[in-house]
């Protein structure tokens, strides 16, 4: 076994002519789970791991912009988000993956091998590992774009310390809301959840620690139908889904957590995907609809979403690519290394 | 951080930014927040890339509340392109790459 390298190689800006291996697109648990394997079977996967923003569309993923993370086996005491995706990325790191901290802008998977472009840089791979995750859904609401950063937020870890002794409204009834809220009660004088149904969608454990918390309000059978104020959040508006009555609920700060949309719009024409816009993949596998080209993590499933079963698809997805590769490459078989003891 | 990156207090801002003979680039962050360290490395390459047309200056939003109250600032990062101890129109908000904060810059950038 090598000694540990405690040190993390700063993203290498490279544009490499030959063929890959395997590029994995995405950043996520899914993503560096199968560079780790991907990257201790002698494969030199490369990851395109996104680039910074303060969405969950990010290097790392969903986990960034979250708090303490309770189920992630092996962290009995919590583990911070960032902190855990930045251990994800040393550990593919230490068995040589390289990364980019780039987009992917285009794809063609019509012929082998496939080609990626970051702009008008181009990349080509024997195969790929999708693991573009999902993003949050926004409201869809004009106000969105003129209230966003005045008193709108995507990031309650960022934006929290922003709202002391303010009243905040949340929207949705998910995990994710839940957990904002909760965080939120830290700053806020009162923190409203406004949901669309008559109770919440989150675990048990989340809906319990909302419930007994004297900080958080809830506002049942509501939609939110505006967020009000020019140059900063004054309130919102809300309808009663089952009278259709509108009224006003004062906030100075509105965070919005009401689910994902899964990021495949990349993969148009050339990926299956399902009436959601989740890749669809081989039922017990990572294989998608066209040969070499595998799927993992939350851009595949809208039934777990956790880190840790994004993780074990990642795992799977970088197994079935060094069988698929072991298969199908045209090149010498030695040029893939040694087949890996799992 | 980058040497080419400045430090802001409350104390020294308004001094600083009117000292400046380039547009000043303040990022208004703080420590616990995920997207302000992840756009940190960014803009330290723009800092060193752009030294002598841009000056890159860092406020700590936990330590220095007037400059952060005074300037509005409801959510981190947000960085705020200043000309001569005034705001421009630039004001991003949220973590970018660095292409997105160089196109935003760019009217206030000599050329190349």
């Amino acid at each position: 076994m090598v000694s540990t390298s405690s040190a993390v190689e700063p993203p290498r800006k490279v544009v490499v002519s030959s063929v890959h291996n395997v590029v994995i697109i995405g950043s996520g648990p899914a993503g560096l789970t199968a560079a780790i394997y991907a990257a201790r079977a002698n494969l030199h996967p490369l990851i395109i791991e996104g680039e910074p923003s303060s969405t969950v569309d990010q290097p790392g993923g969903q986990l960034m912009l979250t708090t303490e993370v309770e189920n992630f086996p092996g962290f009995p005491e919590g583990i911070m988000g960032p902190e855990l995706m930045q251990r994800f990325r040393s550990q593919a790191a230490r068995f040589g993956a390289d990364f980019l901290t780039a987009r992917v802008s285009k794809v063609d998977f019509s012929e082998r091998p496939f080609t990626l472009w970051i702009d008008d840089d181009m990349y080509r791979a024997h195969s790929v590992i999708v693991s573009t995750g999902a993003r949050s859904r926004m409201l869809g609401l004009e106000a969105e774009q003129r209230l966003l950063g005045h008193g709108l937020s995507t990031c309650a870890t960022c934006d929290g310390f922003f709202f002391k002794e303010q009243e905040i409204v949340v929207v949705g009834g998910g995990d994710s809301a839940v957990e904002e809220a909760t965080f939120l009660t830290k700053f806020a004088s009162k923190v409203t959840i406004v949901h669309r149904r008559d109770e919440l969608r989150a675990s048990k454990i989340m809906r319990e620690r909302a419930l007994r918390n004297p900080k958080i309000d809830f506002r049942w059978n509501a939609e939110v139908i505006d967020i009000l104020g020019e140059t900063k959040v004054e309130g919102v508006l809300v309808r009663d889904t089952r009278t259709g009555l509108e009224d006003k609920l004062d906030a100075t700060g509105v965070f919005v957590a009401i689910g994902h949309i899964p990021n495949t719009s990349l993969f148009a024409g050339h990926l299956d995907m399902d009436d959601h816009g989740y890749l669809r993949t081989s039922p017990g596998g990572t294989a998608t609809n066209v040969d070499g080209v595998f799927a993992c993590g939350d851009v595949q499933d809208s039934t777990y979403r956790q880190a840790i079963t994004a993780a074990g698809s990642g795992c799977a997805a970088a197994i079935d690519v060094e069988r698929w590769l072991e298969a199908n490459h045209e090149e010498p078989a030695d040029a893939l290394g040694t087949p890996t003891d799992w | 951080m980058s040497e080419n990156v400045t430090t802001l207090t409350d104390a020294s801002f308004d001094e600083v930014l009117r000292a400046s003979g380039e547009p000043v680039l303040v990022d208004f962050w703080a420590e616990w927040c995920g997207p302000c360290r992840a756009v940190g490395p960014v803009l330290d390459e723009i800092a060193t890339e752009r030294a002598g047309s841009l000056l890159v200056a860092k406020l700590n939003v936990d330590d220095n509340p007037v400059a952060t109250q005074r300037f509005e600032v409801q959510s981190i990062p947000t960085m705020i392109l200043f000309r001569d101890g005034e705001p421009t129109e630039v004001r991003i908000v949220g973590a970018k790459s660095k292409s997105q904060l160089l196109a935003a810059l760019q009217p206030h950038l000599p050329e190349g």
